[in-house]
């Protein structure tokens, strides 16, 4: 630690911090533009000027570390000055030059009202301006889809240059050109490639980068903002969306620090006009083999009819991703009440189980826990594909140094580099009795693309052995780590949404021919190819609604209040931002409604009691935003399963990262992003 | 200076020829394993020398994946530095210094000469000989005013020195380089002012 003064206030802050920080450490605010946090120092915009004693000019606080400050002559600690006219001046000349060639357009920017060189031109600026000369103009890029530029705004911070390179892991944005002429542009102007790149927006202080669906659609101070969870992946990132009138209008990210850090992914954040189209909101009856409208009461009384004398063992429920815990716990509850065994919400036939206790479905390492790690497996996953800001967090501790990464599986660019080991079961093997590796904190990631195949158990087995004899759960450590691709999942294992004795698996289900009735939550991930009556209670018209004979409009993740348990098991409230369209009701009520109609009523009248009910049934999950860590003892009993596991290499499920979910399906916006992505999209030669 | 971009047509392709490309393999050695990309600027400038006084967009990439760097990360070197030409040249790059010292001593006759001569800025004569831009200092301002021909400076011009020039060199003749008056570097005009005689 060492001492400096800061406007006359003495302070204590380690040696390594810089000016900058040293500064907000005792309570003064630097205006800044070019510096952030999670990025590198640039130093260019020279907002962040402070006096500093013994300095003849202003330094650049960003970039000048309290280690360089001398000492007064007789080892006083440096003095620092943030209120004094020599810097209200230096800003205000700083100010002058940033807009100099900054274009008055405020009034048509869509960053209007959110825009730091607004907000800090009002607060460190002047009022007039003496510029005369013509201002400078820069033609607009084209860099992607999601990206809208309006390149004349652009004030060099160099801020999305640095976070393509630095945390997206793709170098593509750059400056060309030099001082006057410098320009931000993509190479030949090729759309961006990162999944992260939406983020870009958040990072531009000013309207140069804007969001391309978004533009012109409203202002800041319209909108009610409301903080949220994200159902795209199982991370869980934290959102806030943004909803004008009955409709979202944009999705940002909220800070999270153990989870998404201020990231989130394009599909978190563009997915909101898919909640717009394809949309469910009445519920319809098929007659005569076509989908008819019908009131509530009369898909009510179809669904009554068939269940009618129907043996409990011929009724299934299966529960999609996007479904909230409590939703979870509700079907489970009327499962229970008919008495079938048929109820599971691995859809895409993982071999996850609350048996083999919370540990051995957990991502127990944590998120957070990756920048402690120094050693990391991925087996059968493509952690960019399956949540980036999981990968974006793997590429951070990897930048960092000292990171060994190995892959088993697909060879894909993660944006890390890893050491490929193999693809499949058999190259697992030779780690099942391997000696200790030296590694401390190692964390054994393990994908769907792993555990969703017939040898599932297999292969769950060998993984547990494995990470046991390498030493990857030790004291304090358990690197034991699944990772999810359904926002769902963790949140219906602990509610025991799988099947009971006898019970039949998703893909049993959806292939049976003797089942009566069968439920889907919103399950749209899994073809149904039995001759049941399907009844979907979903949002969207998508795989599961073709295919249903009965269809309960319901609400989207943005329309429901619920709890989200991501990958690491940390429970997270989604709260409701708007209302479901139509006649469209949220899922918790739709199967009280129909708990009701077929004679075992659920004892809940409201989402409290409901909850209530889950939480006094599963306590931790009354624990919001905290990970009750699972006893790592149970991992034993998974290394006993033993089985054969078969030869054929591990692939990732999520073959489109643009399209996993009906929303994104449903999504103008991420279709074109998939187009893009897969080289079918002519790119736009402006 | 302004806005400078790549030349609307470009040759489809490029790579080094194996004399260059050792000479290249022999300055990426230079540098520690992991910071190839310090060699971008002589291998850009080996590219442009070998494409004829211009960077074609396929040498950029051509460079790039050389150097194992990001397209984009070579193309902002490429577009900072003024000396990496992104359009075609003559085969006689005229760089004539328009700076002060020079603009008082006579390069806006200079200038008049090339446009008369040659044409617009920028522009390639017909006969692909020449070509010119007006540039910052040059750092000769001792011998102003002057021009730069591809490596070599030509100094203390006078509209008729630089006509000359161009002549001589349009006909392939041999050029003295350096001041194109009765003078030695950039030693005083007329003779030594002092140290004149034997040191006593």
């Amino acid at each position: 630690m060492t001492k400096i003064v800061v406007d006359g206030k003495e302070i204590e802050v380690p040696a390594e911090y810089t000016l900058l920080q040293a500064c907000e450490a005792a309570g003064a605010e630097i205006p800044r533009f070019c510096f952030h946090e999670r990025l590198s120092i640039a130093g260019n915009c020279r907002m962040c000027l402070v006096e500093l004693k013994g300095s003849p000019k202003p330094v650049a606080s960003c970039a000048w570390a309290v280690r360089d400050c001398r000492p007064g002559p007789n080892g006083e600690p440096p003095v620092v000055n943030t209120k004094t006219p020599m810097v209200k001046k230096a800003r205000e000349g700083v100010m002058e030059f940033l807009l100099i060639n900054h274009p008055l357009d405020c009034p048509i920017c869509d960053q209007g009202g959110e825009c730091d060189l607004q907000d800090q031109a009002m607060a460190y600026g002047v009022d007039k301006s003496r510029y005369h000369e013509n201002k400078r103009a820069v033609e607009d890029k084209y860099i992607g889809p999601l990206v809208k530029t309006i390149m004349t705004r652009c004030i060099h911070c160099t801020r999305c240059v640095r976070f393509t390179t630095e945390v997206a892991g793709v170098a593509e944005l750059g400056a060309i050109g030099r001082g006057e002429d410098m320009e931000i542009t993509t190479y030949l102007e090729q759309a961006m490639s990162s999944e992260l790149q939406g983020n870009v927006i958040d990072l531009c202080p000013v309207g140069a980068l804007t969001s391309k669906p978004y533009a012109f659609q409203a202002r800041p101070w319209e909108l009610t903002k409301t903080e949220s969870v994200d159902a795209m992946d199982a991370a869980g990132s934290n959102i806030r969306v943004d909803v004008r009138g009955r409709e979202v209008q944009r999705i940002l990210p909220r800070l999270h620090e153990d989870v998404n850090e201020e990231w989130i992914s394009d599909k978190s954040r563009f997915i909101w006009d898919g909640l717009r189209t394809q949309r469910l909101d009445k519920p319809y009856v098929r007659i005569k083999g076509k989908l008819v409208r019908a009131s509530w009461s009369d898909a009510f009384a179809a669904i009554a009819d068939k269940m009618r004398g129907l043996d409990a063992k011929k009724v299934g429920a299966i529960v999609g991703d996007l479904s909230t815990t409590e939703e979870a716990f509700a079907i489970k509850a009327l499962m229970d009440a008919i008495g079938s065994p048929n109820l599971d919400c691995r859809q895409d036939g993982s071999v996850l189980h609350p048996k083999y206790g919370r540990a051995s479905y957990l991502f127990n390492a944590t998120i957070a826990g990756i920048e402690q790690a120094d050693g990391l497996m991925i087996i059968g996953a493509n952690p960019r594909r399956e949540a980036p800001v999981i990968n974006a967090r793997i590429r951070k501790r990897w930048r960092a140094g000292d990171f060994k990464i190995g892959v088993i599986g697909e060879k894909a660019d993660l944006t890390y580099d890893y050491a490929y080991l193999g693809a499949g079961p058999e190259t697992l093997a030779d780690f099942v009795k391997h000696k200790k590796a030296q590694l401390k904190k190692q964390i054994w990631l393990i994908g769907q693309g792993a555990l969703a195949r017939p040898d599932g158990e297999a292969v769950l087995s060998m993984f547990a052995k494995s990470v046991h004899s390498v030493g990857g759960i030790a004291d304090g450590w358990n690197g034991f780590s699944v990772l999810h691709t359904a926002a769902s999942r963790v949140g219906a294992l602990d509610v025991g949404a799988v099947p009971g004795e006898g019970g039949l698996t998703a893909t049993q289900m959806a292939k049976a021919k003797s089942l009566g009735v069968l439920f889907l939550l919103g399950a749209d991930e899994i073809e149904v190819d039995s001759d049941a009556f399907v009844v979907y209670i979903g949002t969207h018209g998508d795989r599961g609604a073709h295919r249903a004979d009965v269809i309960l409009p319901a609400a989207a993740y943005t329309e429901k209040s619920g709890i989200f348990v991501n990958t690491e098991g940390r429970p997270q409230l989604a709260k409701r931002a708007a209302f479901a369209p139509g006649d469209a009701r949220e899922d918790w009520a739709i199967l009280r409604a129909l708990s009701d109609v077929i004679g075992h009523k659920l004892p809940w009248d409201s989402l409290s009691a409901l909850r209530q009910r889950m939480f006094a049934a599963h306590p931790h999950l009354a624990k919001l935003d905290q990970i009750v860590p699972a006893d790592a003892s149970q991992l034993a009993a998974l290394s006993k399963l033993g089985g054969e596991a078969k030869k054929t290499g591990f692939k990732s499920p999520v073959i489109d990262f643009y399209l996993t979910n009906p929303i994104a399906r449903a999504s103008a916006i991420m279709a074109e992003c998939s187009r893009l992505a897969a080289g079918k999209l002519p790119q736009a030669a402006e | 200076m302004s806005v400078r971009r790549l030349a609307a047509e470009q040759p489809k392709s490029f790579s080094f020829n194996k004399k260059n490309e050792e000479w290249a393999k022999k300055q990426i050695a230079k540098y520690p394993e992991g910071r190839q990309a310090s060699a971008v600027i002589p291998l850009l400038w080996q590219a442009q020398k070998q494409a004829g006084g211009w960077l074609p967009e396929a040498a950029i990439r051509h460079v790039a994946d050389m150097l194992g760097m990001a397209h984009i990360r070579v193309l902002e070197v490429a577009t900072f530095y003024t000396m990496f030409n992104l359009e075609p040249v003559g085969e006689y790059f005229i760089q004539v210094c328009g700076t002060t010292p020079c603009a008082l001593r006579g390069a806006e006759d200079l200038i008049k000469v090339c446009k008369k001569r040659i044409g617009e800025q920028r522009e390639v004569s017909k006969d692909g000989k020449f070509s010119w831009l007006e540039v910052e200092c040059l750092g000769a301002c001792v011998n102003a005013p002057m021009v730069q021909i591809n490596d070599d400076y030509y100094e203390d011009l006078t509209p008729e020195l630089l006509e000359k020039l161009m002549n001589d060199l349009k006909a392939g003749k041999k050029v003295k380089v350096g001041p194109q008056i009765d003078r030695q570097y950039s030693a005083p005009s007329g003779g030594l002012t002092t140290l004149k005689g034997e040191e006593k």
